[in-house]
């Protein structure tokens, strides 16, 4: 496992930290352009639920490589409300609905691989991967 | 793939930097209907282009390379309605899959057979404003002495009217007896309904039996709209009422029938709202429009009737009909 970083998110001047962090890890691990926007994207809405729904969290940023491959793992997690109903907040067109913007359907498209654990009055964390292609 | 598209993005930039054609223009085009084929984000658009203009001309300034990561930035969301829309168009064609196969279900699930009784014709048509009919029609005849005709109308439309319609259906066939009278019908199915419906789901029934030795039409009406009656020696038409609440509201309902007896040429049309609430933008088609309708094929067979009282009231609509449309004719003939 690689090098690890991670911001806490309290306000919403903090998503722009995590943004950045993202941003920087993304460059330096070789991702292109268009990606590393993606994958800051990525953070943006997920640091936007953290701030949102759960008041308070934590983003954080890793390198990872696997069988030659080199990616990134964003990790958000909380201690907020949890999620009642996962499947609702996977669909399409209720994120865009409720105001949200992408949502968590966007961070699934804009991610390769995408992971979700809620337990309701606990808290949440997801975490998404992508590969240098 | 990507490399070559990006080969393909650079020639046709190249050529329109050259001469700005229309034709380079539609070169243009024809290569974004490929990229949206292919899945390509608006991002990758702008990316490619970036990469093709670096490549052409690398002394730019910085200034400009640096609004381009701007503007792919800016894309990104772009990118995921895009996605975001693809994904909602195939799932409304699977739902749209899935309504047709139930409406497939439906009309075989409450299938009914026009009977046949010596000197009575039956005119039928219904037609669903969506897919899926929220009127219903059922017919109870012994072939011989008596034909009945249940005509419902579950207020609303779509699904949740049509899946309604089924508890009719089992309810009518509990009732194996065509000479059951109009009201003792109306009573049972009131009892069926109200156990098994929610209050805030309302149905509409008008069950009409003819009997064939004495001529006579009996009927029953539960909040339905009244049936409209032809007396052929007077040449006019009357509204045939009855009182009754609407199904399902309370659940001990006595109803009341009332006769009428048919001469040849007389005949009583049973419809829902789908066909007296017709509108154009004008508002609301009048009844006396409808009545001259009927009145002007009143010799033709039954089936001609309502066939040509929907087709024309359909063209008044402009053919788009806003409830389901069901018209019902029991003729007496020689």
């Amino acid at each position: 496992m690689g090098t690890r970083s991670s911001v806490v998110i309290l306000s919403e001047w903090d998503i722009v930290a995590a943004r950045q962090l993202g941003r920087n890890e993304a460059r330096e691990v070789g991702f292109g352009t268009v990606d590393q926007a993606r994958i800051t994207t990525a953070i943006s809405e997920l640091a936007r639920n953290i701030y949102i729904y759960a008041g308070k969290g934590k983003i954080e940023i890793e390198r990872i490589s696997e069988r030659g491959s080199i990616g990134i793992i964003i990790t958000a997690s909380d201690e907020g409300p949890g999620i009642p109903d996962v499947r609702k907040v996977m669909e399409d067109g209720f994120s865009t609905s409720g105001g949200l913007g992408a949502g968590v359907p966007g961070v699934r498209r804009l991610m390769d691989d995408f992971k979700l654990d809620t337990v309701l009055g606990e808290g949440t964390i997801i975490k998404a991967t992508k590969w240098i292609r | 793939m990507p490399q070559k598209i990006e080969w393909q993005y650079k020639e046709i930039l190249r050529q329109y930097l050259m001469s700005q054609t229309e034709e380079n223009l539609y070169a243009g085009q024809n290569l974004s209907r490929q990229l949206i084929k292919k899945n390509i984000a608006p991002e990758e658009v702008i990316s490619i282009h970036k990469g093709a203009l670096e490549n052409m001309f690398p002394e730019l300034p910085m200034n400009v390379w640096n609004s381009f990561d701007l503007l792919i930035e800016m894309m990104i969301r772009y990118g995921l309605a895009l996605s975001e829309h693809q994904n909602l168009i195939q799932q409304q064609e699977e739902m749209n899959i899935e309504i047709d196969l139930a409406a497939n279900v439906q009309s075989t699930l409450l299938k009914t057979t026009v009977p046949k009784v010596n000197g009575l014709e039956i005119g039928l048509i219904t037609v669903p404003a969506r897919k899926m009919n929220g009127d219903y029609i059922y017919f109870l005849s012994d072939n011989i002495n008596n034909a009945g005709v249940a005509v419902a109308d579950v207020i609303g439309k779509g699904i949740p009217a049509a899946l309604c319609m089924s508890m009719i259906k089992y309810g009518m066939d509990s009732l194996q007896d065509a000479t059951t009278d109009p009201k003792r019908v109306l009573d049972i199915i009131n009892r069926i309904v109200e156990k098994s419906v929610n209050n805030d789901m309302f149905i509409s029934m008008f069950y009409g039996r003819y009997n064939v030795k004495e001529s006579i039409f009996t009927f029953a009406s539960a909040g339905h709209e009244p049936a409209l009656f032809y007396n052929a020696n007077k040449d006019d038409f009357t509204e045939l009422h009855t009182k009754g609440l609407l199904l399902g509201v309370v659940p001990n309902v006595t109803y009341k029938q009332n006769d009428v007896k048919m001469e040849n040429g007389d005949f009583v049309v049973m419809m829902t709202d789908g066909v007296t609430e017709c509108r154009t933008e004008d508002g609301f088609i009048e009844q006396e429009i409808i009545i001259s309708l009927i009145h002007s094929v009143r010799f033709e067979p039954a089936q001609t009737i309502v066939d040509t009282v929907y087709k024309e009231l359909e063209k008044m609509q402009n053919f788009e009909l806003r409830d389901d449309f069901t018209l019902v004719i029991f003729k007496k003939v020689i």
